[in-house]
């Protein structure tokens, strides 16, 4: 689904990650970690071609990132959930709105009142807040909007950019239960995050696949995580 | 061509879902809808101003062709002679249809903007005029020179031309002058237009990285722009025209014979003019948003 190929990645004259390669299958399940500005969200906005490489080669579901239009570009991205850990939203448009904005920018559906939409609502547990505007809620609230905002169009990845970064263990522990629950369902999911106990809390529930980041290099993480 | 109808088709196609993700308040919305309402009003007194300068242009160009004037200057015992052998020379002169002396009524009349109602005519040496019509085949100018020389010593005949070219001419370059005024006004508008709507992207950057992210292709985000700063475009310029026209119908008329000043009210279907003016800047503001929009688009990852 997402293969790397010696891909690296430089910016300002200093090379941030070097000569990495990596093959991302579906059904999988990957941590990411690594010391903090070990270039964890760079690796993944290289993946879902926010940022192209310098040397190397990734390809998306087979293309090639460097020879894509912009459209193209979008388009790959509808197949991609991505949640990020400042989960960024349109602060004007309710959460509902906001969770349903990729059916309107696909063009697949414009009405948020969707019966799936609500059922989505429902399983990240925000009915209750389904009307309020993302300023007006916590952090927790806002993982999982984001959350079910990057799964509505049934992407075939989830990259989840250290989505417990801003939440407690509760709620860490619970948007980890949801992201494992997708995954069941076929769905590959890539987490970066420097959070071990997460990683070993998801070990009891997965058949995870640890990399790490370390001297600009991925390496596959040992069992001592 | 029609691949850029389709898309414009596309960029004003109403999409509720679409169309909310650009917060609808904010400073860039007064200035788009200022912006085109000032232009609006603008161009509806250049487009006044050229129409009225052809039809300027148009009446002196009818009113002086076709027409000229003998001017009879002599002593007091010689001009009823002079004037009579000038009617007989131009009843025989090929291309004349009529030709008739002013009565002193008339020079009077003529006189009268300038020296105003009571003007002793009779004390002064004023010229006698002899107002000539040509028919369509015209007359021979010199050939009629000669002869009044000839007959009338007098006698000078004016055909107008020095007059009629020059006039045409200032009217026709004033026409072009308010023409080449409405295209300043629509670059205008368009550059206004893109410094809004980058002023409005960059307020929104947190809106299109969102977008981005989720997979909107800049059509998509682009659209959301430029049918919001469309729409705010039209409004503006139909306010803008409104009051123009109001402005405009306050003037006096044509029929008002106030100098050239009287014909720049629109004259029966010129008033239809008015009705393409917002849609004409709405257009600019599409284009000039969608440019905009793609420019900065395309900067982004």
């Amino acid at each position: 689904m997402i293969d790397l190929d010696g891909a690296a990645y430089s910016y300002g004259g200093g090379e941030l990650l070097s000569d990495m390669s990596l093959a991302i299958v579906q059904g999988g399940f990957y941590f990411l970690t690594g010391p903090s500005g070990a270039g964890k969200t760079t690796l993944l906005k290289l993946c879902y071609a926010a940022l192209f490489p310098t040397k190397g080669a990734i390809r998306l579901f087979g293309q090639d990132v460097t020879t894509m239009s912009r459209d193209d570009i979008a388009q790959i991205r509808r197949r991609i959930g991505v949640v990020h850990q400042d989960c960024q939203f349109i602060d004007h448009l309710s959460v509902q709105e906001n969770i349903a904005m990729p059916l309107s920018v696909s063009g697949s559906a414009t009405l948020a009142e969707d019966a799936n939409l609500k059922e989505l609502i429902a399983w990240v547990g925000l009915t209750h807040r389904a009307k309020a505007l993302p300023p007006e809620l916590s952090g927790g609230e806002r993982q999982r909007a984001a959350l079910a905002r990057a799964i509505i169009m049934s992407p075939d990845i989830i990259i989840a950019d250290e989505p417990t970064g801003n939440v407690d263990w509760e709620m860490s522990e619970r948007l980890l239960t949801l992201l494992v629950e997708l995954n069941k369902l076929g769905k590959t999911v890539v987490i970066a995050t420097h959070d071990l106990s997460l990683i070993r809390s998801a070990k009891s529930q997965v058949q995870a696949r640890i990399l790490r980041i370390s001297n600009k290099k991925l390496q596959l993480a040992g069992a001592n995580l | 061509m029609m691949s850029l109808l389709r898309e414009i088709l596309e960029l004003i196609r109403p999409d509720f879902q679409r169309d909310r993700v650009v917060p609808s308040t904010g400073v860039t919305a007064r200035l788009t809808g200022f912006t085109a309402g000032a232009m609006g009003f603008l161009v509806v007194f250049a487009l006044a101003l050229s129409l009225a300068a052809d039809r300027l242009g148009q009446r002196w160009s009818a009113a002086l062709a076709q027409t000229a004037t003998v001017r009879i200057s002599a002593p007091a015992d010689q001009v009823e002679m002079q004037v009579a052998a000038v009617l007989d020379i131009l009843a025989t002169t090929p291309g004349i249809q009529t030709a008739r002396s002013l009565t002193a009524e008339e020079q009077q009349n003529l006189l009268q903007p300038w020296f105003g109602t009571d003007l002793p005519l009779e004390d002064l040496p004023i010229p006698r005029l002899i107002d000539i019509t040509e028919d369509e085949a015209g007359f021979d100018a010199a050939g009629l020179r000669l002869r009044l020389a000839a007959e009338a010593p007098g006698a000078v005949l004016d055909d107008h031309a020095r007059w009629r070219k020059p006039l045409v001419q200032a009217a026709g370059r004033l026409s072009w002058l308010a023409m080449v005024c409405i295209g300043v006004i629509g670059l205008t508008t368009a550059a206004m237009v893109i410094l809004a709507a980058r002023a409005a992207l960059a307020a929104n950057a947190q809106v299109i990285a969102v977008l981005r992210l989720i997979g909107a292709k800049d059509h998509y985000i682009a659209a959301a722009f430029v049918r919001r700063f469309t729409l705010r475009a039209f409004v503006g310029a139909n306010v803008g025209v409104a009051l123009a026209a109001l402005a405009l119908f306050a003037l006096p008329g044509a029929a008002d014979h106030v100098a050239v000043l009287s014909g720049l009210r629109f004259q029966g279907l010129e008033w239809a003019a008015l009705i393409a003016v917002p849609p004409v800047l709405a257009l600019v503001a599409l284009l000039a948003t969608r440019y905009a929009a793609m420019r900065v688009l395309e900067g982004l990852s």
